[in-house]
């Protein structure tokens, strides 16, 4: 069992698979994410993977400062993501409003709303800063996933956990895409 | 076939023991191939592994009822039927085998398709659903031509068993077949140019859009499975017949390899087809080169 968990950990370290939630942003961090898995930075050394649906990911990276029209999407795609998982904040929007701040459209930041792990500051930060955060992200999922195993119910507190920072998420989590469709 | 040499063929070699490796190699294969092309680096060799193993420990988001124990069902179905695909492949001369096994092949083959089907509609997710209506399009369109192709090569050898398929001399007519395979074979696998039904971004994740943690895992390894069986198909058609064992399976994992690289080329040097282009492709360019195929199998056997 030790040993699995052990395996687990590094497998979690080395597979990090991201889903790119956009709450408003301007497109320019956007744009560094993809920049990050292109020839140059060439992200998938590390297992980055960037996924279709949030069922599939661990990290979700959120870009833009959260406007209020994008906020219910951000917690249903949030309870999406199964566990264990991370979210990290890429660029300066999402970690304090940058430049929109006091603005009646946002409900920003995002940790407002969300717990986030990793913050990547930046306007837009650079692509490497982006794989940094990732790879930052990975261990601190490496590190959490290795305490929800150990305790036999690490299934029920991540949902408490979830349900707790995010009511709507506990219902979103079962429901998810299935309310996109009505 | 005796029991014991059939289990030994579905657990040892090729099945599960050689092919759940073989499986997470191809798929790194494909990763690492696509990524040179590209000019990138690529994941490392132990990639597919460590995501088999993430996802085993992710958790599912709840499903109660019997549309979450179906939804659970379909990964499981399809691994196993493309562990027996690859496990009904006649790799090692003089393994045995029996009349009609080409058949139960090819059953087992299709099934994965299948049940992606069934698994998009039964997510009752939107783009799972649009993933499996293209995916059911596509396995109409593909399957004409390969099944053709097989019926053919059957045909011109008056046999439905894998073994003495296997063991053919090669002629202008098996050629034809084998590369009738080949242009099914992306389809089959869903890569481009055809990866429509899981087109990633496009339709988030097709079918497996509601799929999260073991369940995913199983969809990875059933897609690897296919890999191995669909390249081992011919692989096993176009090897030469060896009596030495250990070189026949070299051999075998070779050819495989060789054509794993090549699908990946082309993976990497086309872009993905919309629908209609796809389904034109197989029904008008492919269909008449197939229905050519059969008929002078057909006309071969008539005549001998």
């Amino acid at each position: 069992m030790k040993l699995w968990n052990r395996l687990m950990c590094i497998a979690r370290r080395r597979s990090p698979w991201l889903f790119h939630m956009n709450s408003g942003s301007c497109n320019g961090c956007d744009i560094e994410i993809v920049a990050a898995l292109s020839p140059r930075y060439d992200a998938e050394q590390l297992g980055v993977r960037l996924e279709g649906s949030p069922r599939h990911a661990d990290i979700l990276c959120v870009t833009g400062p959260v406007t209020k029209k994008a906020l219910g999407a951000v917690n249903t795609v949030y309870g999406q993501v199964c566990g264990p998982k991370a979210v990290i904040a890429i660029g300066s929007c999402p970690a304090t409003t940058n430049v929109f701040i006091d603005s009646r459209t946002l409900d920003g930041p995002l940790d407002k709303h969300l717990p986030v792990d990793v913050y990547v500051p930046g306007c837009p930060p650079r692509p490497d800063a982006i794989i940094a955060g990732v790879a930052r992200a990975a261990a601190i999922l490496a590190e959490r996933g290795d305490n929800s195993i150990a305790g036999a119910s690490g299934l029920d507190s991540e949902t408490d956990e979830t349900t707790a920072v995010n009511p709507p998420a506990g219902d979103a989590t079962c429901k998810g895409t299935q309310e996109a469709r009505q | 076939m005796t029991l014991l040499t059939a289990l030994a063929r579905l657990l040892v070699f090729p099945g599960l023991l050689f092919a759940v490796p073989a499986a997470w190699f191809f798929l790194w294969v494909e990763r690492k191939a696509v990524a040179l092309m590209q000019g990138r680096v690529g994941p490392p060799f132990m990639q597919p592994f460590w995501d088999f193993v993430k996802l085993l420990g992710k958790q599912t988001p709840p499903r109660t009822g019997i549309a979450g124990a179906i939804m659970r069902a379909w990964p499981l179905l399809a691994v196993s039927s493309a562990a027996g695909a690859v496990g009904l492949l006649p790799v090692l001369p003089s393994s045995g085998g029996f009349e009609g096994d080409l058949i139960l092949l090819l059953a087992l083959l299709e099934l994965p398709s299948i049940c992606i089907i069934a698994a998009g509609f039964s997510s009752r997710s939107i783009f799972g659903e649009i993933g499996s209506a293209r995916e059911a399009a596509l396995s109409v369109s593909y399957n004409i031509v390969f099944l053709l192709a097989i019926v053919s090569i059957a045909a011109s050898q008056h046999t439905f068993k894998l073994e003495a398929l296997a063991g053919m001399h090669p002629s202008f007519l098996t050629v034809l077949g084998i590369i009738a395979i080949l242009v099914c074979l992306p389809a089959k696998l869903h890569i481009n140019p055809f990866s429509l039904p899981n087109a990633e971004q496009e339709i988030y994740a097709g079918p497996m859009t509601e799929y999260a943690g073991p369940e995913l895992a199983m969809w990875e390894l059933a897609h690897g499975l296919e890999w191995v069986a669909g390249t081992g198909l011919v692989a096993t058609l176009i090897a030469p017949h060896i009596t030495a064992a250990w070189l026949a399976g070299g051999l075998f994992v070779a050819l495989a390899f060789a054509i794993v690289l090549l699908l990946s080329v082309l993976a990497a040097a086309t872009a993905r087809l919309a629908i209609d282009s796809t389904v034109r492709f197989y029904w008008q360019c492919t269909l008449i080169f197939a229905i050519l195929a059969i008929s002078s199998a057909i006309l071969v056997r008539f005549r001998s």
